[in-house]
């Protein structure tokens, strides 16, 4: 049975949650891979606002293929999230509380996630048409240039996602 | 002489991609669903599904498959009657950047490893080149995902280490691997060659049909030995175990020097996608050529 979850994020729904708990989450959720990661952290490290308020948000590690008219969104499964290991201590010290992608992340990762009472959720990979459909709200609002990598705020409805590392440091990968 | 006009190039490239980013071979599916069947672990079970009913999304509503939409990759083979008056290669990236920016797909390419930005249509393509008697024209064509090409790895083994070795870099590279390079997948393994052969042999061996079964029976039972071990390793669906780690290992094999045991392995997410054209030549009107 999957454990609904909406944004923005409480300490008290983390709390609840276990690894391999599949969840449902609703509400807004931002997207960023890779260059919006190296833009934000630049921005945080230069005492910049960031372009969202990302205290007690959800990151989604994603970059779509462009809507066709009249759809709201194309394809949007998760890109791998190890990638973003680097970057994100930045933004959790910032408040970021939820991140979805796939695959596992760096072991030291388990130890972040745990210091900031965070969450790391997987999103299946390569099932983009399907996760296409909980999106309903697509907004481009930053770094335009950046193309798919730009940052989105989506608005999702029972988003499907697997608890992969939890508030206490468990994961998912290390069992 | 025979010829095979620019336009049809174009055409036929652009087609052949906005088609397989949406749909997959039927034996791709197939090995879905066998797999389905025999998975023994309940959340894997569930991904398969899941997979197979974003296939039937991804064609009913018309939309990818994945929002990677990949690098191209194409091997081209070219019958040594054909002759072209065109650059060959621009007209294939011709096709890329036309099925790029009018089929809604996602450009993942940028002009330098380290500036980053982006070319904005997807070209270029990675293109590979062979000459095959007759008249024909062969475009293999891939759009091939960033998550399983970043898991692939290479490595020349000294050949004291055989067989043996080969296996257990395979299995350590799938098991490195995990979930990141979306599995279920196809395991394309190169040997011998050297450095850059074993690479392509990799690359090519991922785009062989699933049910091509090698001539060289060396390469034949580590196939066939391989696959089963694979899907012992309980990797499974996206990394979080189940019997199905891949649904298909192919081995391509090249003489190599007395030294060298080279071995790459190319790793194909479970959104195997592919697409293949055989042009064949016209005559070409000898006054017009002059």
């Amino acid at each position: 049975m999957e454990k609904k979850l909406t944004t923005p994020i409480t300490d008290s729904q983390i709390r609840t949650l276990q690894i391999g708990d599949e969840v449902l989450i609703t509400g807004y959720i931002y997207t960023a891979r890779d260059a919006a990661h190296k833009k934000l952290v630049e921005a945080i490290e230069n005492n910049e606002e960031l372009p969202f308020d990302i205290k007690d948000q959800v990151i989604y590690y994603v970059g779509p293929t462009p809507a066709k008219p009249g759809q709201i969104i194309g394809s949007c499964g998760p890109t791998s999230s190890y990638r973003m290991d680097k970057y994100s201590p930045y933004l959790m010290e910032k408040g970021l509380k939820v991140m979805i992608g796939k695959g596992d992340r760096t072991i030291e990762f388990n130890d972040v996630v745990k210091h900031y009472s965070g969450l790391y959720l997987l999103a299946i990979g390569g099932i983009g048409a399907k996760l296409s459909e909980c999106v309903v709200e697509n907004e481009l609002i930053a770094y335009p240039e950046l193309q798919s990598e730009a940052i989105r705020k989506l608005k999702v409805i029972d988003f499907p996602a697997i608890v992969a590392i939890d508030y206490q440091g468990n994961s998912i990968f290390n069992k | 002489m025979k010829k095979i006009e620019r336009k049809t190039i174009i055409e036929n490239v652009k087609s052949m991609l906005m088609d397989s980013v949406k749909t997959l071979h039927q034996e791709v599916i197939d090995a879905f669903v066998t797999s389905r069947e025999k998975e023994r672990n309940p959340l894997a079970k569930n991904i398969l599904d899941k997979i197979l009913e974003n296939h039937e999304i991804a064609n009913s509503k018309d939309i990818p498959l994945c929002q990677d939409t990949g690098l191209v990759v194409c091997f081209v083979e070219i019958g040594r009657e054909l002759y072209f008056d065109y650059d060959l290669d621009e007209a294939i990236n011709v096709g890329v950047s036309q099925a790029y920016t009018q089929g809604y797909l996602r450009k993942s390419v940028v002009k330098h490893p380290l500036n980053r930005i982006n070319t904005l249509d997807n070209t270029p393509a990675v293109i590979h080149h062979e000459f095959i008697p007759g008249d024909k024209l062969i475009i293999h064509i891939a759009p091939k995902g960033g998550g399983s090409e970043n898991m692939s790895t290479l490595k020349m083994l000294s050949p004291s280490e055989g067989r043996e070795g080969i296996i257990k870099f395979v299995l350590d590279t799938v098991t490195s691997g995990g979930g990141r390079p979306c599995p279920p997948l196809i395991v394309g393994v190169g040997i011998g060659g050297n450095f850059e052969k074993c690479a392509w042999l990799a690359k090519k061996a991922i785009l062989r049909p699933l049910n091509d079964l090698t001539e060289n029976p060396i390469d034949r039972d580590l196939e066939i030995e391989l696959m089963e071990r694979i899907n012992k390793l309980d990797v499974g669906p996206m990394g979080l175990g189940g019997d199905t780690t891949c649904i298909a290992v192919k081995v391509n094999s090249f003489p190599c020097h007395i030294a060298s045991l080279p071995v790459a392995v190319n790793l194909q997410c479970h959104s195997a996608r592919k697409n293949e054209v055989i042009l064949v030549g016209k005559e070409i009107d000898n006054a017009d050529n002059r």
